[in-house]
């Protein structure tokens, strides 16, 4: 345990942010480090709690407090082994990462959690610059071969388990460049593109081959996947946006956040953008519709594009600035989060339903909305209704669609293969097997939990490898 | 049922979880011998009254008039019996050249027929001739009704010499063969089929001596046996013996005294020692006994009773060749190992015989005769009382009381005295004469050269050259080899690491609450399928670090010498070394010892590695034979006589079968074969690490352990730790932690010295099969079942395989382990963040809904299986009701308590918020260890009350004041705890802030320490003396006895259901704690679920259940749990944890830093301000769990609460099939069924009955009447006798309970005794009460003493010099508050042990003296005994050192010593002065103490010293606590900054 008096002497302290103003200027990370002493002396902070909560509360149990120590005492290559051994890329969980462990720290309960993922950023960043990060290259090679469909971060840390364990990975993406989400959707600012290309090369070095430009299901087939490979991992993602089937949906200017982002990251990566299709914010009022991480990203995305003016809009009332923490802790809490991009400008509006856009030659101008309220019914479950007479409306020139994904493509591979769903739409397997009604089929990730924070994307990643090794070869050393 | 039904002598068979190897027992006991062998008939009556008067020492039952057994051993009344067979053809020879038999025949004709017929035949087969029979006459009237069944037929016969021309020796040997040979005979009748003959019993059979004894209550005894009205029965000497057994199983046969013998006491490591005594079967040869040496076995006769061994095993020694005295130097020997004071010649004798035989170890005291010398002797620890008087007419009466003869007038004693600790008493008749210690001794350590041989034989390890060392292994390697092993990250960072840092066995909080290693997914070692077992009730724990001069670790490796050829000494050379735990170098040193020895000792290693390669074909179980097998033949073959078992060669390819496994195959194998002792067996392992593995291989036979691996992973530690330590003090940290633990394990058990634990087996196994243990570790009890070979066998090659395997994970690290914190690939914990956070969700926000989802969590036994109870379903084959006809929550709640944590360990708000939650409710909360704050007794103005009901009494006594004590509803006498039993704790300085102080009646900053033993609990006897004192104090409290599962601990429970207890607790291992080492925490005690169980089956069977009521506490958390609980038969349940996280605890397990950041369990300020907890969310925890019980019963059919207890056939056992360990497991003997007894409930149904109404202080009480309600004055006399006990308590408790701590004013109450107290004497003695005794008393008096005063001074008609006899008993002043006590003249043991704040004086002392004090004044006028002021955080002492040997006998590890002159002596200051401020005015505050002890008593001696003062002052010593010393120190500069401060002393 780091000190043992260490949380009643030490305040927490967090990596700083590039001010606001200066940084909507460009699409760089505007993270600033913290001194690796500082970072120690956060290590201290740590409890090491007999029941650590925040290693459960981790989505891949990060053993939490043993870095922590590692950290406290300067033992930080050791410190990066042990964060490797449960996360494959703690990097981008370092920086994207809502962070449920620092929600979940007994320090939380009534003061400030440890900087849990500051510290796990600083590990992990400290090791590439140190050039500690080196290809695990496994020691045996079995004659397994198997397919990894989608190269989110579900896909890659399935990957990355299943070739060092010594099997012969095929990593297929549709997509010209590997990332999935990670590399389009999450815009720069938030995590530079770069780590990714840094782990493929490890990957690469690792036995991972990577198929760009392979939409299984169209380019290519699954009869030849089923001949090539003896297990085929679907990591694809939930791609699927929910819509806002609204009179005047079909106005120009009214977009998916998806579309939006992932045309703003192609363009940072260089590539040159058809105007006819081009989006952009500039100049524009914008309203995003829903009060997620994705609408944030649109909220930040839009202010660095040169936005006049951004509006988020959210359904569900504005939740508490604190939570109840008696009665949430250890858990998630419902609360009031404001994000970077939220404090570079942005006004949000809570308990508002979109009842129609309106639009002047064919281009949006205008929402009409009105207010709800939400009243717990006698089951328990919380019931929308709308205030009678606080209808009001918004100009908008750009209106982008973040409500959320509900649930993988079935269009194409899925339809083909006539896999089972779960009622929602997912690919059907349990969080053991991860097994799917097809025969040496897995899903794991978003395609098979549903839309969910990356950190579960590489969780559920690694645990298929798991099962597919075992699947293959009768058991597994690799880790559950 | 009916006892008749399972055995014909008495004792139930094995049945559910009872086993009656398991009983107890302890006692009053002694001797009387006339000096000059005169044979009087009164001797007879006089020990016949002495048993009579130690009545409340033994115990009734069940059945009102069987007693647990009472008897004497008398010199054979030759006159007697030449006058009755006058008339008879039978003719005696003279005495001596004849031998008697006292037998126990079977009741049924035929039977007794066939045992007459095979003692004729034994007779005649030994060559010596029958003179004839007689039968025995017996009033079977006096015989209670349980007992009248199963007497058995009574008769004696008279055997003399036959043709040969016998001596007398020899002729008693050929006695001794012939009532060996009888049993053998009887039991090879029917061609060796096994028949019982438990109804057989040659009680005696000498030529000297007879016994008379049976299940009768003492006063009965005499109306038995009808002989002893004949006037011509008599005897110069007797022993006596009244017997206290934790049962009501007739058994006549254990009922003492033994042939030579009566004990008081219990010998912990019987098991060891019998099995030590089978090892030398093949061994020994005796030129005495010879070829009859063949004949005698089994040397120890079938027994559960440890004193009727210890009497086979000195028998056998006496028949050897050796006298009675010095067979029982060998056998309990002084502690002579640490003890610089004693005569070298004696110590080298002690280490001479330490190789040939174990100490049996244990508190006893012990009486034995030949019939020529009779003689007494106390083990080295003294724990047990024995006073002895001499009187003018060569009467000698020892006995474990004083005044045990009601009319010995005063005058005609010349001598009062006790025995000491390791000293004997003897009178031989034939010399006439009391031979003291010190001359009887002297002789028998001279009768052979003991130093020369020593000299000659001794090779001692660590003299011996460094020898070179094996290399270490490389990094990766290492790390394989940990895995191979075991290891896990835990044991790095809680084991490994703190140990070389702190250099002691690290310490932890909270409990356990991980599955039992047979229920558990991961590979568990060995290890953790056993639990340490520990003394409770029935004998005491040791403090081995305060009373270390007991204690020892020296072992000798290598083979012994013949036990019964003492002539051949010197021969067999010897190796020794100091402590067990050998470095990488010893081994080595070992392993080439035949070049430093030439050749007399050789050690030969045997691997205990297999190769993998075969390991389909290679089973673990011809592993073993192959390897005990290839030993016995190095043996026989005589190539080796040290053998090394080593695990060294494990590799990629060799798996090593867990050394323990191997260990204890080898140890038992050569048992079997009777080689044991040809060969010293040494375990060479990198399995063992930890205090519990070390422990586990030296309890099944290992001599010395060399853990390899621990060193070369302390190697690499050190390597990254960031302070700087080299190798050698790493691995001497260690060993010294290591080896500190493992004394504070044997000393759980009461174990002083290596050599008596190492093969004792002080385990339980918990999980591993009965075929795999009666194979392996013969002896062990094992009551659930569990893995077998195979198990073990796939366990160790899973380990393998992950170790030198791909696992990524395992590839550079180690596993994360996660025991002790909560890990997700770890062990599964039952308390998790989901199962805390739902818990705490649901009582903050009162939903039922949510506790509904906790306690699914917690009771979901289908993924993981947690804890035994996870394996029984209810029953589905009875009707549900509706549950508006079950009992209402408010009833069942009541049944309810918190679990007892102190103020010290939780603050002050977590602590009142349980109790007023309790108080809401109607159920209990409990104060804890360390008393309560006086303002919580009244209630608060809204109603509310902080009062806990349930006022704890611990071994420090803390805060246990007779207000206290009259405030509770109940009194819980805490013998165990689940974290940590027999344990004692410590609080250190920094935790005893000024609130904990003043509650604990101590000073600030001084550390507290609670001992091992409660001082005055040695024995169930003991435990029975403190239920009477504490209801005297508040006789309506009901009294409860906190005890710990483990096996037979049902047989303790029903001891302690004997002794009164109105209520007894059984607490699983899984509670918690604030501060235990982790040894402790993971590995002693066992689950709530087998002893509850035990405890109900054994009250059940003894007819003892329903007259107290059982509580089960540890780890309960839902409704299901209490349901269970009641069905395996509890009336109450206790939660601790469970209601602590309903408060807001988390487990942080940080209780032992004081940084519990929730502020539950924390003293500090500013982490108590995050304490959230509200009486309201406990109510809403225990109204969820009632609830929830109230759905179970429902669901059962029950509607009252009463018809669930004990109804086992509402439980099925399911099993764990599918499990790849748990499948066998077997819990049916926890739910066996069982018939009433006499139409008994099965549950708490009735009150005790204490007898209360005896007491003397009915009529005080009555007489005070005025001074009680109007503190009107009164003086008056009265007589008194040892059997008037615990005179004082209720009257204070009555004045107490009126007037609180402060009671009446001074000398409102005075109160002249005369005559021999018995004990507790004053005990609780309230302010305004004076007690003066003239005459003497027994043991604790002033226990407790709350401002009362006490003076004992000798009769006015005594003639002894009253400084050198004794006046009063061991223990006094134990846990006093406040008051003062007079004592004109030396007293035993343990004065002012653990002392508050009484100012006492006396005139000399035993052995350790002002242990644990932690307050008050004491003065000394004379000597004191060895080990004074060891632990004594506080007060002071003045002792008079006339001779200057006081500094020897001081233990100087906590005090140190000034002379007083230095000090000045200025008349100038008040009283308050002089009683406040410790530190200074000492000459005055000396002569003011003595003047008043000669005022009470008229001590000459303090006459002498006042009249010559100037002459006396340079000889007295002030002992002062240096921490003591120190805080009053620091307390006097805050009083210069702050005027205010006010200073405040202990006792104040």
């Amino acid at each position: 345990m780091g000190k043992t008096t260490g949380f009643m002497e030490l305040d927490r302290v967090e990596r700083s942010y590039e001010p606001a103003e200066d940084r909507i200027k460009h699409f760089k990370e505007f993270l600033i480090p913290l001194d690796p002493k500082e970072v120690s002396k956060q290590g201290a902070r740590c409890m090491d709690c007999g029941i650590p909560y925040c290693h459960q509360g981790c989505p891949v149990n990060n053993l939490i407090p043993d870095w922590n120590d590692m950290v406290y005492n300067n033992r930080w290559k050791e410190a990066l082994d042990l964060l490797h051994s449960t996360n494959n890329f703690p990097e981008f969980t370092g920086r994207i990462c809502p962070a449920p462990c620092e929600a979940s720290c007994t320090l939380n309960i009534t003061d400030n959690p440890v900087a849990i993922k500051t510290i796990e950023c600083s590990v992990v960043d400290r090791g590439w610059e140190e050039g500690w990060i080196k290809p695990q290259i496994s020691s045996k090679k079995s004659d397994k071969k198997v397919a990894v469909i989608g190269s989110g971060p579900s896909g890659l840390a399935c990957a990355q388990q299943l070739a060092r364990a010594g099997h012969s990975v095929v990593v297929f993406e549709k997509n010209e460049r590997i990332g999935g989400l990670l590399r389009i959707g999450i815009p720069d600012f938030k995590m530079e593109k770069t780590l990714i290309d840094r782990r493929m090369s490890q990957m690469k070095l690792e036995g991972v081959e990577f198929r760009v430009n392979s939409h299984v299901g169209k380019n290519v087939s699954m009869e030849e996947l089923n001949n090539e490979f003896q297990a085929i991992a679907f990591c694809g993602g939930s791609e699927h946006p929910r819509d806002l089937p609204v009179e005047g949906r079909e106005l120009k200017g009214v977009y998916f956040a998806m579309e939006f982002l992932s045309q703003q990251n192609d363009r940072v990566s260089g590539k040159t953008i058809n105007s006819e299709i081009e989006i952009s914010a500039k100049g524009k009022n914008v309203l995003v519709i829903g009060g997620g991480d994705t609408g944030s990203d649109c909220v930040g995305t839009s202010n660095r594009q040169g936005a006049k003016s951004v509006t988020q809009l959210e359904l569900l009332d504005q939740p508490p600035e604190k939570e109840d923490k008696a009665l949430t802790w250890p858990n998630w809490p419902m609360k009031m989060r404001t994000s970077t991009s939220h404090q570079e400008g942005c006004e949000r509006n809570w308990s508002v339903l979109t009842k129609s856009f309106e639009g002047k030659d064919g281009e949006v101008s205008k929402l009409n909305c009105v207010k709800v309220e939400w009243i717990k019914s006698d089951d328990g479950r919380m019931k929308m209704s709308e205030i009678k007479g606080s209808e009001f409306s918004f100009e908008a020139d750009l209106v982008l669609l973040a409500m959320g994904f509900v649930h993988p493509i079935h269009e194409g591979l899925i339809k083909q293969l006539g896999v089972k769903l779960t009622s929602v739409g997912n690919l059907e397997a349990n969080d053991t097997k991860y097994q799917t009604s097809v025969n040496k089929f897995f899903a794991a990730g978003d395609s098979r939990r549903g839309q969910s924070l990356v950190v579960w994307a590489i969780k559920e990643g690694r645990q298929c490898a798991r099962s597919i090794d075992e699947f293959l070869i009768g058991k597994s050393d690799l880790p559950n | 049922m009916s006892v008749n039904k399972y055995s014909k002598m008495g004792f139930p068979k094995e049945y559910g979880l009872y086993d009656p190897n398991n009983e107890h027992e302890n006692c009053g006991f002694g001797f009387l011998a006339n000096i000059n062998n005169e044979p009087k008939h009164e001797i007879v009556h006089q020990a016949l009254e002495i048993v009579h008067n130690l009545d409340h020492r033994g115990a009734v039952g069940a059945d009102p008039l069987a007693g647990d057994g009472a008897g004497i051993l008398i010199q054979i009344p030759d006159e007697f019996f030449r006058e009755e067979f006058i008339n008879s053809e039978i003719q005696l020879p003279e005495i001596g050249s004849y031998g008697v038999g006292m037998v126990f025949l079977p009741s049924n004709v035929k039977r007794a027929y066939l045992g007459i017929k095979a003692i004729e035949k034994a007779i005649i087969n030994e060559g010596q001739e029958l003179i004839g029979w007689r039968d025995v006459p017996v009033d079977k009237k006096v015989l209670g009704n349980t007992v009248k069944d199963n007497a058995p037929l009574i008769k004696q016969f008279f055997v003399k010499i036959g043709k040969e021309n016998l001596s007398e020796s020899q002729f008693q040997r050929k006695l001794y063969v012939i009532r060996k040979q009888s049993l053998s005979i009887l039991e090879n009748i029917n061609n060796n089929k096994v028949v019982d003959w438990d109804d057989f019993y040659i009680v005696s059979l000498s030529t000297r001596t007879i016994i008379f004894k049976g299940m009768v209550l003492a006063p009965n005894l005499s109306k038995f046996y009808i002989d002893f009205q004949k006037k011509n029965f008599k005897t110069a000497i007797a022993l006596f013996h009244q017997r206290f057994s934790t049962n009501t199983f007739p058994s006549w046969r254990l009922a003492q005294p033994f042939r030579y013998l009566c004990h008081n006491g219990e010998i912990n490591t019987v098991k060891g020692n019998t099995n030590w005594m089978n090892a030398r079967r093949f061994s020994m040869s005796s030129e005495v006994l010879k070829d009859d040496l063949k004949k005698i076995w089994p040397i120890i006769e079938k027994s559960p009773s440890d004193s009727a061994t210890f009497d086979n095993a000195l028998e056998l020694l006496v028949m050897g060749g050796y006298s009675l005295p010095e067979a029982m130097m060998l056998m309990i020997p002084e502690a002579w190992k640490n003890n610089l004071l004693m005569d070298p010649k004696r110590k080298s004798f002690y280490e001479y015989y330490s190789a040939l035989m174990e100490p049996w170890d244990g508190p006893a005291a012990m009486a034995f005769t030949d019939g020529i010398q009779i003689a007494a002797t106390l083990d080295r620890n003294g724990l047990r009382p024995a006073r002895y008087v001499i009187t003018d007419d060569d009467l000698v009466i020892m006995s474990s009381e004083v005044g045990v003869i009601h009319n010995i007038p005063e005058h005609k004693i010349v001598k009062k005295w006790r025995l000491q600790p390791g000293k004997m008493l003897l009178v031989d008749l034939n010399q006439k004469r009391i031979i003291s210690d010190e001359e009887l001794k002297n002789d028998i350590v001279n009768i052979h050269p003991y130093e020369n041989w020593i000299k000659n034989s001794k090779v001692s390890l660590s003299a011996i050259t460094y020898e070179t060392n094996k290399v270490p292994p490389e990094d990766s390697l290492l790390l394989d080899l940990q895995q191979a092993f075991g290891y896990n990250k835990e044991d790095l960072k809680f084991f490994l690491e703190p140990m070389i840092i702190d250099g002691q066995d690290p310490i932890g909080s909270m409990g356990r609450d991980i599955p039992l290693a047979a229920l558990s997914d991961k590979n568990r070692m060995l290890y953790d399928y056993f639990f340490q077992t520990f003394a409770q009730v029935t004998n005491p724990p040791i403090d081995p670090i305060r009373e270390e001069l007991v204690m020892s670790l020296m072992s000798f490796i290598g083979p012994r010498p013949n036990l019964l050829d003492p002539k051949s000494g010197g021969k067999q050379k010897l190796l020794e070394v100091s402590q067990p735990i050998l470095s990488n170098n010893d081994i080595e040193k070992i392993k080439r010892i035949e070049n430093h020895t030439s050749g007399a000792l050789k050690a030969q290693t045997i691997s205990i590695c297999y190769d993998k390669k075969n390991n389909s074909k290679l089973k673990f179980d011809e592993l073993l034979k192959t390897i005990c097998t290839s030993i016995e033949d190095l043996i026989t073959k005589k190539t080796c006589n040290i053998i090394i078992l080593s695990d060294r060669d494990v590799n990629n390819e060799q798996i090593a079968i867990p050394a323990l496994l191997a260990t204890s195959a080898v140890h038992h194998h050569l048992i079997k074969k009777g080689l044991r002792t040809k060969v010293g067996l040494v375990v060479e392992t990198g399995e063992a690490r930890r205090v519990h593995d070390l422990c586990l291989l030296a309890g099944y036979g290992a001599e010395a352990i060399n853990p390899y691996l621990a060193f070369y992973t302390l190697s690499k530690i050190i390597r990254e730790l960031p302070e700087e330590i080299s190798e050698e003090e790493a691995y001497d940290k260690y060993i010294k932690s290591v080896t500190k633990g493992m004394l504070k394990v044997m000393s759980k058990m009461g174990i002083s010295t290596y050599q008596s634990y190492s093969g004792a087996q002080i385990f339980d196994a918990v999980g591993l099969s009965s075929k795999l243990v009666d194979k392996y570790f013969c002896g062990t009890s094992s009551k659930v079942e569990g893995i077998d070979l195979e198990e073990i066998q796939k366990e160790t090659e899973n380990r393998h395989e992950l170790a030198f395997g791909n696992s990524p994970l395992l590839l550079n690290d180690l596993d994360v382990g996660g025991d002790l914190s909560f890990r997700i690939r770890g062990e599964e914990h039952v308390w998790n963040p989901e199962t805390i956070g739902t818990l705490q969700h649901a009582v903050r926000s009162a939903n039922y809904n949510t506790f509904k989802k906790y306690s699914k969590k917690i009771n979901d036994h289908s993924i993981k299986l947690k804890n035994l109870r996870g394996l029984f379903d209810f029953s589905k084959k009875t009707k549900p009701i509706n549950i508006e006809d079950v009992e209402p929550v408010s009833e069942i709640v009541k049944r309810f308590a918190t679990g007892a944590m102190s103020l010290g360990s939780i603050s002050t708000v977590a602590h009142t918020t349980l109790a007023i939650a309790m108080n809401r409710l109607g159920g209990r909360s409990n104060t804890g260890e360390g008393g309560e704050e006086t303002s919580r007794f009244k209630p608060l103005p809204n109603g509310d009350s902080m009062n806990s009901r349930i006022k704890q009494v611990a071994s420090g006594r803390f805060g246990v004041t007779t207000e206290y004590l009259s405030n509770a509803t109940d009194i819980q006498i805490k013998m165990a705890q689940g974290a940590k039993p027999a344990g004692g704790g410590q609080l250190p300085g920094g935790k005893v802030n000024d609130f904990i102080a003043k509650i604990r009646h101590s000073t600030p900053g001084v550390g507290l320490i609670s001992p091992p033993p409660h001082h005055d609990i040695y024995s169930i006897e003991d435990l029975a003396q403190l239920i009477h004192d504490l209801k005297n104090v508040n006789p309506k409290a009901r009294v409860s006895v906190k005890l710990v599962s483990e096996i037979g601990v049902g047989t303790v429970a029903a001891g302690v259901s004997k002794a009164y207890a109105d209520h007894v607790t059984i607490s699983g291992n899984d509670g918690g704690t604030g501060a235990s080492p982790i040894t402790s925490l993971l590995n002693a005690g066992g689950p709530w679920e087998t002893g509850l169980a035990e405890t109900h089956q054994t009250l059940v069977m003894n007819g003892l259940r329903e007259r107290i009521a059982v509580q089960v506490d540890g780890g309960l958390r839902t409704g299901r749990d209490v349901v269970i609980g009641a069905i395996l038969g509890a009336d109450e349940f206790g939660f601790a944890t469970a209601a602590l996280i309903s408060e807001g605890c988390i487990m942080m397990r940080k209780c032992h830093l004081n940084t519990c950041p929730v502020g539950v369990a924390t003293q500090d300020p500013e982490l108590i301000k995050n304490f959230t907890g509200q009486p309201d969310h406990v109510v809403n925890f225990f109204v969820f769990i009632a609830n929830e019980v109230r759905e179970i019963m429902a669901g059962l059919g029950i509607s009252k609460f009463n018809d669930l207890i004990g109804r086992r056939n509402l439980l099925d056992f399911g099993g764990a099939e599918q499990h790849w360990k748990a499948h066998g497991l077997n819990l049916n003997k926890l739910i066996v069924p069982l018939e009433k007894e006499n139409n008994e409930e099965f549950f708490n149904s009735r009150n005790q009955d204490h007898g209360l109404e005896k007491a003397l202080d009915n009529l005080l009480i009555k007489k005070c009447k005025q001074s009680i309600l109007n503190k009107k004055k009164i003086s008056f006399k009265s007589k008194i006798v040892n059997t008037n006990r615990t005179v004082g308590a209720m009257l204070s408790g009555v004045i107490a309970k009126k007037y609180g701590h402060n009671g009446l004013p001074k000398d409102t109450i005075k109160i002249d005794f005369e005559g021999s107290s018995g004990q507790s004497f004053g005990a609780w003695l309230a302010k305004g009460i004076s007690f003066n005794l003239e005459g003497d008393a027994n043991d604790y008096v002033g226990k407790g003493l709350s401002g009362g005063i006490i003076s004992v001074f000798p009769h006015r008609k005594s003639k002894i010099s009253p400084e050198d006899n004794i006046i009063a008993g061991n223990t006094l002043l134990y846990g006093a508050i406040a008051g003062e006590c007079y004592l004109n003249g030396v007293v035993g043991e343990r004065f002012a042990v653990r002392n508050s704040g009484a100012t006492a004086v006396v005139e000399g002392c035993g052995d350790h003296g002002c242990e644990y004090m932690t307050g008050g004044v004491v003065v000394i006028l004379g000597k004191t005994g060895r080990n004074f002021a060891a632990g004594m955080s506080g007060g002071i002492a003045y002792v008079l050192d006339e001779d200057n040997v006081f500094e020897s006998h001081c233990n100087k590890s906590m005090v140190e010593l000034e002379k007083l002159s230095d000090f000045k002596n200025s008349e100038k200051h008040t009283t308050k002065e002089i009683q406040t401020d410790l530190l200074d005015f000492d000459v005055s505050r000396l002569k003011l103490i003595i003047n008043r002890h000669f005022k009470y008593t008229k001590s000459p001696k303090a006459k002498l010293i006042i009249d010559n003062w100037d002459k006396y002052l340079p000889l007295f010593l002030k002992i002062t606590p240096y921490e003591f010393k120190r805080a009053l120190n620091e307390r006097k500069q805050r009083l210069l900054i702050n005027k205010d401060l006010p200073i405040k002393i202990a006792g104040e």
